[in-house]
């Protein structure tokens, strides 16, 4: 897996609460067997006009946030289905970090298999950090994993909490199934234990 | 002994491993699979050349995009999308030797319908699945959720998963339902309480009177919805409703094993002075027929009330409910019941069992849909289809209009042929009502299989007690 240690950014601001997973990569890009290619689908259905002209009203079409690497959302980013093809889609798209104040459980799970961090904050820092990145271009954010910091274009300093586990494999970009299989004895005793205690499964 | 609830007795018991930081390694018991969110983790296993772990646990059934028209079984009656998705599945079913329902098996079906009639889903159990509403197996006090396709991976190739611990969540819904209310509107009305958003970072566990009393058809459309109310998981406790339904079924265990296996179901029930770390208790006889006027789940009203104001809202929300009701095409202050429809959906792994079936069969007995309506059933399973075909409900369906169609997912998501047009107002009994989740600018309102089928009828939503 990709690293992810620090990230120097430009943030959008997608204020909006619910933002479920059907928006963020639409059914009909479902059909495809490879991980990559989905971010010029990523928002479909807000991001294009029904003629596949850009719908200029949508953030990530402004000038300003063309590049956003980070995206300060609404409550419960990520709800709805499982499709890992969302954040494959937003990293695609260049989307590296989502800030909110909470995340669908599958959502924010998947998000880490990919190199990517969703960071959660109560709401007060989530509006200040939704205030900066209305800013535009201007509003570049540092994110530090190491020190578990984003920092605002005016230099204000946020401290966020993560799973230490995750946090390492993000740094050293691990691979959970390498990880697992070092685990195979214990696996493997789990089950010949369980094919006693529990034969009918 | 420290009391424990279900969810802990059932973690408890699939531990394999637990690091100092707090993450562990749990067992998988049952892992289902399906075309849409599997084949980037078969390849991840042909490129590392790894084996799956446990094949003998692991159920394949494609559904999301399969057509639900006849002829389906040629790939040329398919879009080639669709088409390469099943053949891939059908493929790595075979080459890796896991269990397979192919669309020319007539128990091929919506895969969390599959799981529960053929026995794989027992009680105790640890199922995952690269979907959502993985959430209905815990229907049978199964520690059911759905997983990314990197998890899928995970599982294929090591039958764990890496997981933290949630937090306990019990959701009491007391007494006893009024007439013409369902398991569907008492699973809408409690995301209608605590919101899309309530349940994250907890396993929900359903217990009271009212749930109780449900078949295991309605404790599974409960449980199903638990994702939409952010929860991991949802569970039900096993009881005598559950031993009845698991057997005899091809995969429950028979014979001394059977007793074995009830003799610890028994036990899985969350004891009396277990720690809840949140509670929610819903009075049953409170509880209306519901639908959801908006695009997310917890957009939910009795069909007595009206389409709300914005303004009624706070935070977030207010812009969220603005969009939703523009985009649903309503008006504040609109009564819900002169909401008109064109089309009705009934089927979904949330509704496509053959209670449900039932229930919209009893509204529509000697009645026809309204004029120029689009009204489709499509059966969560073959054997679903073949059982309503056998009770004569078919008949019905198809005397009032109704197309009668083939197993799948279907309009659920309209992967598939099955979609509305942007415009287009559907009474769906499927699980969300996300913008352009049944069709590019279609809107979507969830109610129970009964209500769906008063809105065929009527052509607008409906209170189902007025044709009761």
């Amino acid at each position: 897996m990709e690293k992810f240690e620090k990230l120097s950014g430009i943030a959008a601001p997608m204020p909006l609460v619910n933002i479920d997973t059907d928006m963020i990569i639409p059914k009909q890009f479902l059909k495809t067997i490879k991980r990559t290619g989905l971010g010029v689908h990523a928002f479909d259905e807000m991001r294009y006009k029904d003629d596949g002209s850009e719908n200029p009203d949508f953030v990530l079409n402004k000038p300003a946030y063309r590049e956003a690497q980070i995206i300060v959302a609404g409550d419960n980013f990520g709800c709805g289905s499982s499709r890992e093809h969302a954040p494959w889609a937003l990293a695609d798209f260049g989307v590296k970090v989502i800030v909110s104040t909470s995340f669908a459980d599958i959502f924010f799970n998947n998000c880490f298999k990919n190199g990517m961090l969703p960071i959660v904050l109560p709401q007060e820092q989530v509006d200040l950090l939704m205030k900066d990145a209305e800013k535009g271009s201007n509003a570049r954010m540092d994110v530090d994993l190491e020190k578990q910091e984003i920092t605002t274009s005016d230099g204000e300093v946020i401290k966020f909490d993560i799973d230490p586990f995750r946090k390492r494999c993000l740094l050293e970009g691990l691979d959970d199934i390498g990880l697992t299989l070092e685990k195979a004895p214990a696996i493997q005793s789990f089950e010949t234990q369980a094919a006693q205690s529990r034969p009918w499964v | 002994m420290s009391p424990k609830t279900l969810y802990d007795k059932i973690w408890d018991a699939h531990l394999v491993d637990t690091t100092p930081d707090g993450t562990s390694l749990l067992y998988i018991d049952r892992h289902l699979v399906h075309e849409v969110t599997s084949p980037q983790a078969f390849e991840g296993l042909r490129m590392a050349g790894r084996k799956v772990h446990a094949p003998d646990k692991t159920i394949a059934v494609p559904d999301h995009n399969v057509p639900t028209t006849p002829g389906r079984e040629d790939p040329a009656n398919m879009t080639e999308d669709s088409a390469i998705q099943v053949a891939a599945l059908d493929k790595n079913a075979r080459d890796f030797g896991v269990h397979y329902y192919p669309v020319s098996d007539i128990r091929q079906g919506i895969v969390h319908i599959v799981g529960p009639e053929q026995g794989w889903t027992l009680p105790g159990m640890t199922v995952v699945c690269g979907d959502s509403h993985t959430a209905t197996h815990g229907a049978f006090g199964a520690l059911a959720h759905g997983i990314g396709t990197s998890e899928v991976e995970h599982v294929l190739a090591t039958q764990t998963l890496i997981q933290s611990k949630s937090k306990n969540m019990k959701v009491e819904i007391t007494g006893q339902l009024q007439p013409g209310v369902t398991a569907k509107d008492i699973t809408l009305a409690v995301i209608g309480k605590t919101g899309t958003a309530g349940g994250t970072g907890y396993v929900i566990e359903y217990c009271g009177e009212a749930i109780r009393s449900l078949s295991m058809e309605g404790r599974m459309t409960v449980c199903n919805m638990a994702i939409e109310g952010g929860a991991r998981a949802g569970l039900i406790a096993p009881d005598e409703t559950t031993f009845a339904y698991v057997q005899g079924r091809p995969h429950a265990p028979k014979g001394a094993q059977w007793e074995a296996a009830l003799t610890w179901w028994k036990t899985l029930f969350s004891d009396d002075d277990a720690h809840w770390d949140k509670v929610v208790t819903i009075t049953g006889e409170d509880i209306a027929p519901v639908v959801t006027w908006g695009t997310s789940p917890e957009d939910v009203l009795p069909i007595t009330a009206e389409v709300p104001d914005p303004a009624s809202f706070a935070g977030g929300k207010v812009e969220a409910a603005k969009r939703s009701i523009e985009y649903m095409g309503l008006t504040p202050g609109q009564k819900l019941s002169d909401i008109e429809i064109d089309t009705v959906f009934i089927g979904s792994c949330t509704n496509g069992r053959i209670e449900d079936l039932r229930a919209a069969a009893a509204i529509l007995k000697g009645k026809k849909i309204k004029d120029g309506m689009r009204a489709m059933v499509v059966p969560g399973s073959g054997l679903v289809r073949a059982q309503a075909e056998e009770e004569g409900l078919a008949e019905i369906f198809k005397e009032a209009g109704f197309e009668w169609r083939l197993a799948g997912c279907s309009m659920c998501l309209a992967m598939n042929p099955d979609q509305l047009q942007p415009g287009e107002r559907c009474a769906a009994t499927s699980n969300r009502n996300f913008e352009g989740r049944q069709g590019k600018g279609g809107r979507t309102h969830l109610m129970s299989p009964a209500m769906a089928a008063a809105a065929a009828v009527t052509g607008r939503l409906t209170d189902v007690r007025e044709l009761m």
